[in-house]
C-alpha cells in the first residue's frame, strides 16, 4: 500500500482539496506515492497548518518586555518571571476525541499538553481545564462529564500536577460537540531550555519513551473535519493514554536535557513522528534520513505511513550531539524507558524515510510545515442575521419577578453556577504542595514559586454567551475577566494563551463569529500588556445532524498567566469578619442582557452582550490593585456569572458569614442582583479602613458605593430575608451532583 | 539526623516529603533510588505518596518488589522507624510491614480534599506532640483508600493500640458522614504490632506551612522528630 501511486481520489479521502493535491503535485514534481500523501495530508490538515487561521492570528499582539519566546517559535511561550526563571504555559482543545471517547479523549489532551510544556525543559507545577458541556440533564452530557472528568482525574492525579482553576459549563449549542481545553504550566530556570531544534549533520536523531502503535492514526485530521454521526467509527482516531509513561518521560527529559548532550527535543503530538521530523529540521534549515525499522513498536505488520502517522502518546523526538549518545542512553535506561536512534540529520532540505531497506517516502521537510510550504487561506466571512436580532432586545418586555427569594435560591442551583465540587474533588489539587487556594480561595488559582518571594496568579475564562452576542466584545470580555480575576487576587497579568473553539471555517457566519473574537482578544490584549504567547484553534466543533449543522457557542478560552511579586499580597474572595463593610467598585447597570438569570429563568437566548467598556473595566482594576497592595481591604471578588447576589453568596461561603445590603433603587431590582454588566469587584473592608478605601478610591475615575456589611449567618436583601448562608452552602454545594 | 525518602517511578509526592523533612523540618534527606540496595546509614525511612509503577495493578502491588523494598523490610525488622504515606501506606501493607489493605474508596472515585482526622493516645512516634482529642485538618487524595482487615486482625490491632488515626469531623467525632472513604471504622492511620512502622491516607506533607494556611500535618512531623530525637540518644 505504502508505494502504491494515488489518485486525487486519494488525496480527497485523506481531506485534501483538488487546490491542495496540486500543490503537492508541484513541490515534488511528480505523483507521490500513499505514504507521501498520507505526509501532506496531516500535515496541512487545519490542526496541524493553521491554514484558515493564521493570517488573523498573527495580528494578536505578541511582543512584551516580558515574553523570553514568542507565540509559534517553540511548542509554548515563555514569560519572564524574575529571579532567573522563566514561565511556560500553554492551553489546547482536545474537543473531537473526548466526543466520541470522552475517557481517553480527555486523558489524552493533558497528557498533550503537559509534553509541551516539559519538552521546552519546564517542569509542569499547575494545571487548568475548561469544559463545556450540553444539557446536564441528558444521558449523554452525563456520560461525557464522566468520562472527561475521570480521564483528566486518572491521567493528571498520577502524573502529579496539581489542577489550580478552571471552567464547567453547560449549554446546549455543546450537547454533541463537549469542549475540553487544558492548560498546563511550568518553571524553568533561564539557561536550562531546550529549543526544538534539529540540526548539525551526522548527529543522531532518537525516539524515546512509549512503543508506536496504530492509535491515533490520522487524529489531526479527524480533529479538522466535521464531526458527524458515524463519529464513532472514527474511534481509532483517539489515542490513549498512559501517565505512568508520561510522568517517567518527564523526569527522564528533565535529566536528559541537564547532561548537555542534545541539540533539541520535541514531543510527539498530532501528526507523531512526521510532525516532528519536519517542524524540527525546518527550524534548523536541514533534513533527516530514517530508518523506521529501528523505531519500538506495539504491534507487527505496521505500514511505514502508520508508523508516521501514529499519535501514540508519551514519546519524544531526540536530536543528541554526535559521540554523546551513550550519556543520553543511561538517562532513559535508568528511567527504563525505550531510547533508539532511528536516523540521522542530513545538509538538504529533505526527509527520507526508509522501511524494510526501501526509500517509502522522501519529501522536503520545509514544505509540510507552517511558515514553509503548508497553505494559508483568507476565508470569507459574513454578519449572521441573529446579531442584529439579539440588539432589539428590550429589557421592559421581561417581566420583573415577584419572589426574589425564589429565584436566587434557583440561580444559586443553576448548573453553571452552583460549585464544581463534584468535578475538582476527583482532581488531585494539592499535590506539590503549592495551591495556595486550598485553605483560602481567590478569585484566580494561586501558586507558590517555591524558593523566591513570588506566587503565579492563574484562570481560564470565556462566557460564550458573550462572544456568540457579539464575538469582538465578549472576547475582550474573556480577557478582561481574566485580567479582573488575576487582579481581585492580588497579581499583575503578564500574558495570555488563548484556545479558540470555533465551528466549520468555511461557514462565512462561523469564521465571522472567529474573525470578531481575534479583533476583541487583540484590542483586550493591547490594553492590558498581555501578549498572546500562543495556544491553539479548533475549528468544526459542530455537529451535524440528519445534515444540520449545529456550531457550538463560539469558544475562545482564554488561559491568563498572572504574577504576584509579593505572594504575601496574596487576596482572598471570602469574607473575613463581621460587621465588615461592603463595597462595590464599579457601576452595576440596568442590565441582564445574556445573563444567566436571563438564560435559565426567563429562558431568553436572544440578547445582546452585557455592559462593557474597557477604560471604566482599567480603572476599576486600577484601584482594586491599589486597595490589595495598600493592605486596605479584607476581600475582593469579581462579579460574574448570576450577577452580585452570587458574587456575595459565594463570599460567605468560606467562613459562613452572611450579610445585610441595600439594592439601587434607580435600577431594577434584578438587574442589581443578577445582572452580568462588566467591571464590577466586591470588596470587604474593616471600618478602621474605610477612609483609606475612600481615599484610594476618590483618586480613581470610577463609581463606587456602600453596599451593607458582613453579617451574621442570613442573607438580608432590602431587610427581606434571603436565607440562612449554611443552608444556601448546601444547596450550593450539592446542586450539580444531584443533577448527575 | 538523616532521612531516607524512597521514589519509586511513579512516585509523585517525593519532591513534597523531601521539601518539608529539609525545609520545614531541617534535617538532611537523601533520596534511596527503588533500584538501590544501600540505604546510606538513614536514620528514618520515608515512603511517599504517588501512583508507583503506575498503580494500573493493586496500589503498590509491584512496588513491595522493587530492590530497595528487601532493604527497607530488613531495616524495619530491626527496628528502624518506618513512615508510609498515601502510596507508600499502601505499598507497607502490600510488602507486610503493616496489617490490612487499602481497597476502592466506597463512591469509586478519586477524592482529593481536606478531612479531619483524630489521633487514638499520644504516646506513639507519630503522635506524641498532638493534643489528645484533637481534630487534625489534613487532605487526602487518593482513589484506593478504604482501609480493610478481616476481624482476627482488627482485633489483634485493637489490643495493641496498633489504630493511630481515625476520619472525623471537625469536632472531633468519629461519625459515618466524616468517613471520606469507607473505611473500616473509620481507619485512616495504623501501625505494627512493634510501632516502628506507620502508615496513614491522609498527607501531613500537604498541610505543614504557613504558606498553606494550614499547619496541622506539622504535628505530625513534630512526633516523629521527637522520637527519633530520642531513640538516637537511647542508642
Amino acid at each position: 500500500m505504502s508505494n502504491r501511486q494515488v489518485t486525487i481520489k486519494d488525496a480527497t479521502k485523506l481531506g485534501l482539496t483538488t487546490e491542495e493535491y496540486d500543490k503537492v503535485l508541484s513541490i515534488l514534481g511528480r505523483v507521490p506515492n500513499y505514504t507521501e500523501l498520507c505526509l501532506y495530508s496531516v500535515m496541512w490538515s487545519e490542526h496541524a497548518s493553521y491554514k484558515n487561521s493564521i493570517n488573523w492570528l498573527k495580528t494578536l499582539p505578541r511582543e512584551g518586555e516580558q515574553i523570553m519566546v514568542e507565540a509559534g517559535e517553540e511548542n509554548a511561550g515563555m514569560v519572564d518571571i524574575g529571579d532567573g526563571l522563566a514561565c511556560v504555559f500553554k492551553i489546547e482543545s482536545h474537543n473531537h476525541p473526548s466526543a466520541v471517547e470522552p475517557y481517553q479523549g480527555a486523558a489524552t489532551g493533558v497528557g498533550g499538553i503537559n509534553r509541551d510544556i516539559f519538552t521546552m525543559g519546564a517542569r509542569p507545577i499547575a494545571q487548568l481545564n475548561s469544559l463545556r458541556f450540553g444539557n446536564i440533564e441528558s444521558d449523554r452530557t452525563k456520560w461525557l462529564l464522566k468520562g472527561v472528568v475521570r480521564g483528566i482525574a486518572d491521567y493528571g492525579n498520577a502524573f502529579g500536577v496539581p489542577v489550580v482553576g478552571g471552567e464547567v459549563y453547560f449549554d446546549d449549542s455543546y450537547s454533541t460537540n463537549p469542549l475540553v481545553n487544558a492548560m498546563s504550566v511550568g518553571i524553568v530556570k533561564e539557561g536550562e531550555t531546550i529549543s526544538a531544534i534539529s540540526e548539525g549533520v551526522g548527529n543522531p536523531v532518537f525516539i524515546v519513551g512509549s512503543s508506536t502503535g496504530k492509535d491515533g492514526i490520522h487524529g489531526a485530521t479527524f480533529a479538522s473535519a466535521d464531526l458527524h454521526e458515524d463519529s464513532a467509527d472514527d474511534i481509532p482516531s483517539v489515542q490513549v493514554g498512559d501517565p505512568f509513561q508520561e510522568k517517567l518521560l518527564l523526569e527522564a527529559s528533565l535529566e536528559v536535557i541537564k547532561t548537555g548532550a542534545l541539540v533539541g527535543m520535541q514531543d510527539m503530538g498530532a501528526a507523531g513522528i512526521i510532525c516532528s521530523c519536519s517542524e524540527m529540521s525546518e527550524k534548523g534549515n536541514s533534513g533527516m534520513k530514517i530508518n523506521l525499522d529501528k523505531v519500538p513498536l506495539r504491534q507487527e505488520n505496521m505500514e511505514a505511513w502508520e508508523m508516521l502517522l501514529s499519535e501514540s502518546q508519551e514519546r519524544m523526538l531526540l536530536v543528541g550531539k554526535k559521540g554523546r549518545e551513550s550519556e543520553i542512553e543511561a538517562v532513559f535506561d535508568k528511567w527504563d524507558l525505550n531510547c533508539k536512534i532511528i536516523g540521522e540529520v542530513i545538509a538538504e532540505d529533505k526527509l527520507e524515510y526508509f522501511h524494510k531497506g526501501k526509500l517509502v517516502a522522501e519529501v522536503p521537510a520545509s514544505t509540510l510545515v507552517l511558515g514553509g510550504g503548508a497553505p494559508v487561506y483568507d476565508r470569507e466571512y459574513t454578519e449572521p442575521a441573529y446579531y442584529k436580532e439579539n440588539l432589539k432586545f428590550d429589557i421592559s418586555q421581561i417581566t420583573e419577578p415577584n419572589n426574589y427569594v425564589e429565584v436566587a435560591n434557583a440561580l444559586l442551583k443553576a448548573p453553571n453556577i452552583a460549585s464544581k465540587k463534584w468535578v475538582i474533588e476527583q482532581y488531585d489539587t494539592m499535590v506539590q504542595t503549592n495551591n495556595m487556594n486550598t485553605n483560602e480561595p481567590s478569585d484566580a488559582g494561586i501558586v507558590d514559586v517555591r524558593g523566591t518571594d513570588t506566587a503565579l496568579a492563574l484562570t481560564t475564562d470565556c462566557n460564550s454567551r458573550y462572544v456568540y452576542s457579539d464575538p469582538e466584545q465578549g472576547a475582550s470580555i474573556a480577557v478582561a475577566e481574566a485580567a479582573r480575576n488575576i487582579v481581585c487576587s492580588g497579581g499583575e497579568p503578564l500574558a495570555i494563551t488563548n484556545c479558540l473553539n470555533f465551528g466549520n471555517p468555511y461557514n462565512p457566519e462561523a469564521f465571522w463569529q472567529f474573525v470578531g473574537a481575534i479583533k476583541g482578544m487583540g484590542d483586550a490584549c493591547k490594553r492590558f500588556n498581555t501578549p498572546v504567547t500562543g495556544g491553539n484553534v479548533s475549528f468544526y466543533n459542530q455537529t451535524s445532524i440528519k445534515g444540520v449543522n449545529i456550531p457550538v457557542y463560539p469558544t475562545p478560552t482564554i488561559g491568563m498567566l498572572g504574577l504576584l511579586k509579593d505572594k504575601t499580597n496574596k487576596m482572598s474572595l471570602s469574607f473575613k469578619n463581621e460587621d465588615d463593610l461592603i463595597y462595590l467598585i464599579g457601576e452595576t447597570k440596568n442590565d441582564i442582557s445574556q445573563s444567566e438569570y436571563l438564560n435559565t429563568w426567563h429562558k431568553v437566548r436572544k440578547s445582546p452582550v452585557p455592559y462593557f467598556n474597557m477604560d471604566e473595566e482599567l480603572a476599576v482594576q486600577d484601584v482594586v490593585k491599589k486597595l490589595i497592595s495598600s493592605k486596605v481591604i479584607n476581600s475582593a471578588h469579581d462579579v460574574s456569572e448570576g450577577g452580585i447576589f452570587i458574587t456575595l453568596l459565594e463570599s460567605g461561603l468560606t467562613n459562613n458569614l452572611g450579610f445585610d445590603i441595600k439594592s439601587d433603587k434607580n435600577i431594577r431590582k434584578d438587574a442589581f442582583l443578577f445582572g452580568e454588566s462588566q467591571s464590577r469587584i466586591i470588596v470587604s473592608v474593616s471600618k478602621q479602613k474605610e477612609k483609606e478605601l475612600l481615599d484610594i478610591a476618590n483618586l480613581g475615575n470610577i463609581q463606587f458605593n456602600l453596599l451593607g456589611k458582613v453579617a451574621g449567618s442570613k442573607m438580608i436583601i432590602d431587610n427581606e430575608n434571603f436565607g440562612d448562608i449554611k443552608i444556601a452552602k448546601e444547596d450550593y454545594d450539592t446542586a450539580l451532583e444531584k443533577l448527575i | 539526623m538523616k532521612l531516607g525518602v524512597v521514589i519509586f517511578p511513579g512516585s509523585n509526592c517525593d519532591k513534597d516529603m523531601i521539601h518539608v523533612l529539609s525545609n520545614v523540618m531541617k534535617h538532611e534527606v537523601v533520596e534511596l533510588w527503588h533500584k538501590d540496595h544501600d540505604l546510606q546509614n538513614v536514620d528514618g525511612i520515608f515512603l511517599p505518596g504517588g501512583f508507583s509503577f503506575g498503580d494500573y495493578l493493586r496500589s503498590g502491588a509491584i512496588a513491595r518488589y522493587s530492590p530497595i523494598m528487601k532493604e527497607v523490610i530488613a531495616f524495619a525488622n530491626k527496628g528502624g522507624f518506618v513512615f508510609g504515606v498515601c502510596n507508600g501506606f499502601q505499598i507497607l501493607c502490600e510488602s507486610g510491614l503493616l496489617p490490612g489493605a487499602l481497597l476502592h474508596n466506597t463512591n469509586q472515585k478519586f477524592i482529593c480534599k481536606n478531612i479531619y482526622i483524630k489521633s487514638s493516645g499520644n504516646n506513639s512516634a507519630v503522635n506524641n506532640a498532638i493534643d489528645n482529642g484533637k481534630a487534625l485538618k489534613i487532605p487526602i487524595a487518593h482513589g484506593e483508600g478504604k482501609y480493610y482487615a478481616d476481624k482476627n486482625v482488627l482485633d489483634e490491632m485493637k489490643q495493641n493500640n496498633q489504630i493511630l488515626f481515625h476520619y472525623c469531623d471537625e469536632n472531633s467525632n468519629v461519625t459515618e458522614e466524616a468517613n471520606p472513604n469507607g473505611s473500616l471504622e473509620n481507619i485512616a492511620g495504623v501501625c505494627n504490632k512493634n510501632k516502628n512502622v506507620f502508615g496513614m491516607m491522609p498527607h501531613p506533607e500537604r498541610a505543614s506551612e504557613g504558606i498553606l494556611k494550614n499547619t496541622d500535618g506539622k504535628l505530625i512531623f513534630d512526633s516523629i522528630f521527637n522520637y527519633l530525637e530520642k531513640s538516637i540518644e537511647n542508642k
